[in-house]
Order: structure tokens, then sequence, then C-alpha cells
């Protein structure tokens, strides 16, 4: 094996493939607001860019090894954090999801996606079963469950949500049983029934689940911006409307679309053609993510960059289901388009552990 | 290190590449879904997407005009601005509340009240807050257009109504669509808060009338802020229409009738065209040309005397002693009585053993036909009645035009009523008493008749029995015409006994109707009569009410005329409602200075009544009443 010593390798690839989907998601940020007070906002997301960026390459050199050891004290470190987040953290939109730091909110549960791809990569990593014994399966339970209660009691059943694939996927990497997977799906069942009828959700985000499965009941209540999206999206047309050419778009119907539902806005003026070559994008990302799992020098590097995928592929399918009607508006954002500085900042400092895990691979 | 370490550990590479499957699948389905909406889709979202953007604000197009029949503008259109209200974000509107109730003058109560009316209706369809915006209310909407953007201007065309009441009834009013036109015409033709006509001929020819409105599209952003104009889709006007009301004519019959309860009513004999037509007390259409507020409603509905009942085609009263014009016509068709029947009158008589009384107490002496309907003889027209018999009278009283509609162009027209036996039984479950005939060849008892009814009548009787079907529509077609034959001396015994009424020494309509013409120079004119006067409650239900109550209860006179005597041109009723004069000595000049007014006009001298309404004096030509038929006080 190659000697490289401390020196470091990024994977070009994967930030050329996600530098595209920044510029598009700048792009369509430009065109969404440039004729509306918030113009100017691609320039704000550019400096998130920025930031994250560094944060990336500072993440990239720190030994993962060192992360994965500190992974207890880092998960304490979320939980107190999200602990403060509920008790003191700056109110927006009526959530407690901020905290500030150097004049900046910043979203507690972002940091936290990225502690639990540690804690959980750690954990996966030491099981040295063929399958995960029913013991580990609670213990994951738990490492999960807890973080995510807080995040749920802020409330934010979208980023809450965001931590189970990690663990999942985990989970099928370090096999499961059958029957095991069965009862794990029969208890979230029952947990989603429960939740649903306690006290767990909030009106809002029952109402939210509600009007998902059925938009069209109240057009100008919570439905509205399903719908709004879909008349977007659907009349974008194979080849959309033009660049800032969408009037649901440049008219505002479109909701956030600077953000949650930026997809839409493209997908209204850049049609299907633009959807296709988003979404394939996303699709390039993804699988240069497997590609780096793949190519990990262990099991713990490899469990890492799955996290990194999981929570990628996850966002994704909710962001761009819940566009086209498919999926409830959870308010998760579109990895790397999305305009927020938080969701900006996980995304490149959780590439930042993907080029760690790459660095690494060669080491030994 | 920690025991996570070791190079030693196999990656699980086949799951792996699973999972590659799962991200592939996952994006093959969501493109699947986006496929779905943008291309299956796409023309159905295009759809809501112009919907969402484009805002399509009516421009209401003007109804139609009333002309009279020499084309002058009755009813006439003036432009003013609506304040709409859109309602598209319930939330935007409960913050701006109090500033729009406080900036546009109007009560909190009202505007919630309207908003819960409209709960149901779609979000994007606007309510009008204030239908006739002022000045200062333009104003205050356009300097806060970027606050309250949920308010909207409307530019409609209002009626404009001539002042006074002026031909209220015939005119009618128009309001908003009521939600049962709205259920009836099945959505396409109105949309909530059209303006169609609710009454008289506003409703008759609202077809006519209704244009088809405008609109104009206009780019809105999701807050519906307008953007751009995109297109304007000029209205359609409503066409106008000409009415066979003579202003002249129409003026003189409003200036009579002014404070009095009662109708009058001008027609040609000839083809049926109304000139002249009033009704009183009225209302101002002008107060429902906005939006009437309920209180207006509700008194206007409230008043004892009914304002918003066109009496001259929905007051059904008993003729009196009109009647015996019809009973003469009667008689002398079928022989029963005789022609040359003759009856001594001393002021009473008996008849199916009671006594009846003439409402001249003395008597009128031998009376025949002639003398009979010039002095209204009571005795006479009891002993034709009771020879004719209730078969017969109702026979000729239906065939020549009462108890039934008389077609006129205008909505609500009440059909009155003709008793007969079959009637009685059919209601009252038993026999028709002989006594009722003896009431009802003075016009009494059981029978109800319209002032339109009258005057069709005595026109079609004038005419030699062709009774036309009375319009108001200039160009009214078919005008539906009944022929009842009536032999040419029937007409000319009973219209020689009407000119008598008004031309004979002690006929009922002399002492007031002849000097008022001759006054005039219009002796030529054959002006022929006959007054009627009918209590307005029976003479039992009289004897129940203290003497303050019976006082409340006046007299119903009547005068239907004609003129000239042959070839009348010109028929006139008069009802004036629960006069205190005990005469039909009210209704008789009022025909009388209206023939006056139209022969005066026909032959180019000043119409001396409208110059007499123009004068602060007032015309002085109400003398005293004389006696005219206090007929049947003993029913």
């Amino acid at each position: 094996m190659r000697e490289q010593g401390h020196s470091f390798e990024l994977d070009w690839w994967l930030l050329f493939i996600v530098m595209i989907i920044c510029v598009v998601g700048l792009l369509e940020i430009y065109s969404s607001t440039h004729n509306s007070p918030l113009h100017g906002m691609q320039w704000k997301q550019l400096i998130w860019i920025g930031i994250g960026f560094a944060g990336m390459l500072v993440l990239s050199r720190i030994d993962y090894g060192a992360l994965l050891d500190q992974s207890l004290l880092l998960y304490l470190l979320s939980l107190g954090a999200l602990a403060v987040a509920l008790v003191v953290g700056n109110k927006h939109f009526g959530a407690r999801r901020w905290i500030e730091i150097w004049g900046v909110d910043l979203q507690v549960s972002e940091l936290v996606k990225l502690i639990i791809i540690i804690v959980l990569a750690r954990y996966f990593s030491e099981v040295r079963t063929e399958r995960l014994t029913l013991a580990d399966l609670v213990k994951i339970g738990l490492l999960v469950g807890v973080p995510a209660g807080l995040i749920l009691l802020q409330p934010d059943l979208g980023t809450a949500m965001v931590l189970v694939p990690v663990a999942i996927a985990g989970a099928f990497l370090a096999g499961i049983d059958w029957k095991h997977a069965a009862g794990v799906l029969a208890l979230g069942a029952v947990v989603a029934v429960a939740g649903w009828n306690g006290h767990v959700l909030k009106p809002y985000q029952k109402q939210r689940l509600a009007t998902f499965l059925n938009p069209e009941n109240s057009p100008r209540g919570a439905g509205y911006q399903i719908l709004q999206s879909e008349i977007a999206v659907g009349s974008g047309g194979f080849w959309g409307t033009g660049f800032s050419k969408g009037s649901q778009n440049q008219l505002g119907f479109v909701p956030v679309r600077y953000s949650d539902f930026i997809l839409a806005a493209l997908a209204e003026e850049q049609g299907f053609f633009g959807v296709l070559i988003t979404l394939l994008l996303y699709l390039a990302l993804l699988l240069r993510l497997i590609d780096n799992a793949q190519k990990a020098k262990d099991r713990a590097g490899m469990y890492l960059v799955i996290g990194v995928a999981a929570i990628f592929a996850f966002q994704v399918l909710v962001n761009a289901g819940m566009v086209i009607g498919y999926m409830p508006v959870t308010g998760i954002p579109l990895p790397f388009m999305s305009y927020g500085g938080s969701s900006t900042i996980f995304g490149f400092l959780a590439l930042g552990l993907v080029m760690n895990v790459r660095t690494k691979r060669f080491v030994n | 290190m920690a025991n996570w370490i070791g190079s030693d550990q196999k990656l699980p590479q086949g799951r792996l590449i699973l999972v590659s499957y799962v991200v592939v699948l996952e994006v093959i389905l969501l493109l699947i879904g986006f496929w779905k909406l943008q291309i299956i889709q796409s023309g159905h979202f295009a759809d809501l997407a112009e919907k969402n953007r484009i805002r399509t604000i009516p421009i209401i197009a003007p109804r139609g005009k009333m002309l009279d029949r020499y084309g002058r503008v009755i009813v006439d259109n003036y432009p003013s601005f609506s304040i709409l209200l859109l309602r598209d974000d319930p939330a935007q509107i409960k913050r701006d509340l109090p500033q729009i109730t406080s900036g546009l003058d109007i009560t909190a109560q009202d505007l919630e009240q309207q908003l819960t009316e409209a709960r149901d209706e779609p979000k994007f369809q606007p309510i009008v807050v204030k239908p006739e915006a002022s000045d200062a209310d333009l104003a205050f909407v356009e300097s806060h257009r970027a606050d309250l953007p949920e308010l909207e201007l409307m530019m409609v065309q209002r009626r404009k109504y001539p002042p006074d009441d002026f031909l209220a009834h015939v005119i009618g009013y128009v309001g908003e669509v009521s939600p049962e036109q709205l259920a009836q015409s099945g959505g396409d033709r109105y949309k909530p808060g059209d303006i169609v006509g609710k009454a008289g001929l506003e409703r008759q020819y609202n077809d006519i009338l209704t244009g088809t409105d405008g609109m104009r599209r206009i780019i809105v952003n999701s807050v519906g802020k307008p953007v751009r104009t995109l297109d304007d889709t000029e209205p359609i006007p409503g066409k106008p229409i000409q009415l066979t009301i003579d202003l002249d004519m129409q003026r003189v019959v409003e200036e009579e009738m002014a404070g009095k309860v009662g109708a009058m009513i001008a027609m040609n004999p000839q083809n049926g065209e109304i000139l002249a037509m009033v009704s009183r007390p009225a209302f101002d259409p002008n107060d429902f040309a906005v939006r009437i507020s309920r209180k207006e409603w509700v008194d206007l509905n409230d008043n004892p005397n009914k304002p918003l009942l066109n009496r001259a085609i929905q007051a059904q009263l008993a003729p009196g002693s009109v009647f015996k014009i019809l009973e003469s016509v009667a008689m002398l068709e079928s022989g029963t009585p005789p022609p040359d029947f003759h009856v001594f009158c001393p002021g009473y008589g008996m008849f199916y053993g009671q006594i009846r009384h003439d409402w001249e107490p003395k008597g009128h002496g031998e009376v025949d036909l002639h003398k009979a309907i010039v002095h209204s003889c009571d005795i006479f027209f009891y002993n034709v009645g009771m020879r004719l018999g209730i078969d017969k009278l109702s026979y000729y009283a239906s065939s020549l035009g009462l108890g039934k509609l008389t077609g006129i162009d205008l909505p609500s027209e009440e059909p009155g009523l003709v008793p007969s036996e079959d009637w009685e039984e059919r209601v009252y479950h038993h026999k028709w008493y002989p006594g009722s005939t003896i009431s009802l060849a003075i016009g009494q008892g059981p029978i109800e008749v319209t002032p339109i009814q009258l005057v069709r009548s005595i026109s079609g009787i004038a005419m030699g029995g062709v009774f036309y079907q009375p319009h108001l529509l200039k160009d009214f077609s078919p005008v539906k015409t009944v022929h009842f034959p009536i032999s040419e001396k029937t007409v000319e015994e009973v219209t020689d006994g009407m000119y008598g009424v008004v031309n004979e020494d002690g006929g009922t309509g002399h002492l007031l109707g002849y000097p008022i013409l001759a006054q005039a120079k219009l002796q030529n004119v054959q002006f022929c009569g006959k007054t009627g006067t009918a209590q307005t409650i029976s003479a039992k239900g009289l004897l129940r009410l203290t003497a303050s109550e019976r006082h409340s209860f006046g007299y119903n006179t009547w005068f239907v005329g004609f003129a000239p005597k042959q070839n009348p041109e010109i028929a006139i009723v008069v009802l004036v409602q629960d006069t205190h004069l005990e005469a039909g000595g009210v209704a008789a000049p009022l025909a009388a200075r209206f023939i006056k007014a139209y022969f005066e006009k026909k032959y180019g001298q000043p119409i001396q009544e409208l110059e007499a309404m123009a004068s602060p004096a007032k015309s002085g030509s109400q003398s005293q009443a004389s006696d005219a038929a206090p007929a049947a006080r003993n029913q």
C-alpha cells in the first residue's frame, strides 16, 4: 500500500457535482427573488456556501477516528444543545430551532444530524456479529430516539425524521434479521398511530399530514402550498417557461420558492428537462457517495459515508416528493439547492466527513 | 485506540450495491412523479396557473334606458364606483377590519354579517362592501393600495330613476340577484351580485334591458396585487325600451294623485296602450338603485298604506256602482229584463225578504235604464240584477273582462274575482244566496276588480266589444284582442247613459266633470263616465266596530270614463281609496281634469294642469264633493 502520510485527497468528482448543484440552486434563488423584496438572496447563499466549503476543508483534515472516539461527548453535547435550544432558543415560524451564535441564528438540529451520523457509525462499526441483535436494535433506537424526540419537541417533525434513515441504512448494512425488521416496522406503525392520536404531533403537523392526503379540500388553507407547488410544477411542461419567466414563481404563488420549494420554481421555469438534469445530478451525487463508501478503509468509514448518503437521499426523496404532492410538507430542504445557512453548512460538513474517509482509504 | 478500528473488517459490498439500486429506484420514482405532473397533466395545471395569476374584474354593462312614447328619457344610468372586498385572505381581512370600517365609514357589525353570509361563496368572489363610494371613500382606497390590497374599485352603471316617486310602480326597481334566482338560472345567466330587475318593467323586460357584462383581465401576484392589465372585453349595453307612457299625461296623473291613496290609469281603448299609470302612495326606486337598507325595506313593507303595492293592477276591490255599466250591457244583450224595463224608485225596495235602500233616500221616481245610469239608481239595478240572476251577471261580468288577468306587461297582476254559484259552493260549501245577487247588482259583495280590469272593460264596451290587452311597451306584439260582440244599440244606450252621468243635470259626475271641461272650452269633447263608491268594509263588520274605528274606514271611490263618445281615443280609471268624502265626487273631477289635459295637449293648447303644477298656488278646482252614488251603505 502506498504511504501518503498526512496528505489528503479531495473527491474532485464529488465536489464538481455538488458545485453544479449549488450553482443551479443559486441561479434559481436569484430567479425566484430578484423581482421581490428578497432580492440579493443568492449572495447570502453564496456566503453560506463559502462558509460551508471552509468547514468542509477543516473537517476533512480532522481524523475521523478522533471524531469517532469522541462520539459519546459529541452525543451528550448535541443533546445539551437541543435542550438549550428548546429552553432559550430563538423562535422562528413558531418553532424553537435556532441558537444564536456570533449573531447568526443556527439550527441546532442540523448539527445534530452530523453527530448522529458519527455516533451511529461508531456503534455499527463495533458490532461484531453477523446480524444485529435485538439489544442492538433497542440501543440504536434509543440513540436515535432521544435526540429525535427533543427535535420533535421544537417542534420539527421533518428533521426528527431525517435521523431515522441513518439508522435504517446502517442497520441494513450491519445485517438485520428480517423478523426484527418486520418488528421494527410494526413498532413504527404503532408509534405513528399513537403519535397521531396522542399529543405527540402538534395540530399544525396533523393538519399538514391531513392536507397532504387531500390537498384540494382546502385551497387556501394548509393544502394551498401543495396545490400551488403542483400548479407551478405542472404548468412548467417539458421545457419550462424559461429562466425567471415562471408566472407562478415570479408572482409569488410558489410557497417559499427560494428554499423548501425551490424545486417547484425550477420545475416551472426549466420544465421536466431541468428537473431531469437536477435529479440526475443528485443521483450522481448519491452514487458517488456510495462509491466512496465502497472504497472506505474500514466499516466505520463506510458507515459515515452511508449515513451522509442516507440523509441526502432521504432529503431529496421527501423534498422532491413534497413538491409534487407525494409527501407531506415537512420543511425539509433540498441539499445544496435550498436557501439556508444551517442546512448548507451541514451539507458541506457532511461532505467533509466523506472527504475525510476518502483521504484515509490509503492510510495503513 | 478504540475497538472500532480494524482494516480486517470486510465491507458488505453486496449490500452497498443494493443501496445504490435503491437510490436509482428513488430517482426513477421521482422522475415518474414529475413526468405525471409536467407532461401528462401539464395542460390542467397550466389552466390552474392562468386562473391563479389572472383576475377577472367585471365591467358592468349599463342597463337599457326607458323612454316615453316620444322618446323622452324616463330612466337613465349614471356611472359610479363600488368598493369591493377581496376575500382571498381571511386572516388579513380580520386584521384590517377596524381600518376598513373606519376608513369607509361602515359598521363592523354590517361588514362581519356580510362576510358571514358570503362564507359559502367561492373565496375568489369579492363582496361589495360599499355600493356607492363617495369621493372620500375613493381617496381612502387609492391611498391604501399598499397596505389594504384587499380593497378594489369597480365602476358600475347605476339606475337613475325620476325623482319624487314618478312612475315608480310602472318602472319598478332593480336589486342584487336573489339566491333563488341564482339557483334557478343554473349559474349560467347570473352570478352573485348581478343587478336584475326586481319589480315593474325592470323585471318584466329584464332580458331586454340587461346587457352583457364585459371584463377586464388583470395579472395579479400571490397577494392579489394587480401587476398589469392583460386585456379588456367591452360590455354590451342593454337595449332601451320605448314605453307607451306619455310623460306629460303621466305628470298630470302623478300630480292629481299626490297625497292620495289609490290609482289612476289612462289607456287608449283602440289599441290597449297605457298612456299614464300611477299608484299612490309610492316609493322611490332610487332607494333601490344602490342598495336599500334593511330599515328602509322594513319601513316600506310595514307601512299600512303599502307603498310597494301597485294598486293599478294589484288592488282588488269591489267596483261599486261602476258595475252598473256592465250590468246594463248584460240586461240589453240578454233582453232580461227587456230594454224598456222601468221601475218606480221610492228610495227603498224589498228584495228576497230584505229591505234595501237607495243611496238617495228621497228616491228617483220613475226610472228607466238611461236615468238609472245617469243617477246611479240602486233600486233599478237591484231589480235588474234580480231578474238577470247570478248566472247571467257572472257570465257577462267575466266576459266583459272582470275577475281575470288583463295580461298587462307587468309582473304580479292580481286576477280579482267574479263570484258564481259554482264558486260559492266550492269556497263556502253552501248554495248561492239570492240576496248576494242583489248586492252584486250594485257592485258589492264578493266581487273584486282591479283598476286595470275596469279601464279595459269600459274601453271594450265603448269599442263595441273589442277588448285589447293593455300594455306598456310601445312595440308590444302581439296585442291579444278579445272579441265579445256587443250590439251597436246596446253600446249606444250605455254610452248615452255614461254621457249623461257627466253632462246631464243630476248626473252623478256632472257637477264636477262638466264644468271642468266647459271651463276649458272643451264642451265639444263628449266625455262619458260612471262613478262608483264602495264601502271598504261590510255593513256587518261596521257594526262590530267602535265609533272611532268606524271613522277610520272610508270609501273607495271609482270613476271610469272615456272620450269621445264615438270612437273613443282615451279611457280613464280613477280609484281613490279610504276617502271620507262619501262620493265618487273625489274621483270624477280627477278624471275630468285628466281628460281636459289630454285634449288640451291634443289640440295644442297649454296644459293648464301642468302649469298649475309649476306655479306654487295649486289649482283651485277642488270644489265640494256632491253625491255620486254613495251606494250600498245598506250592504
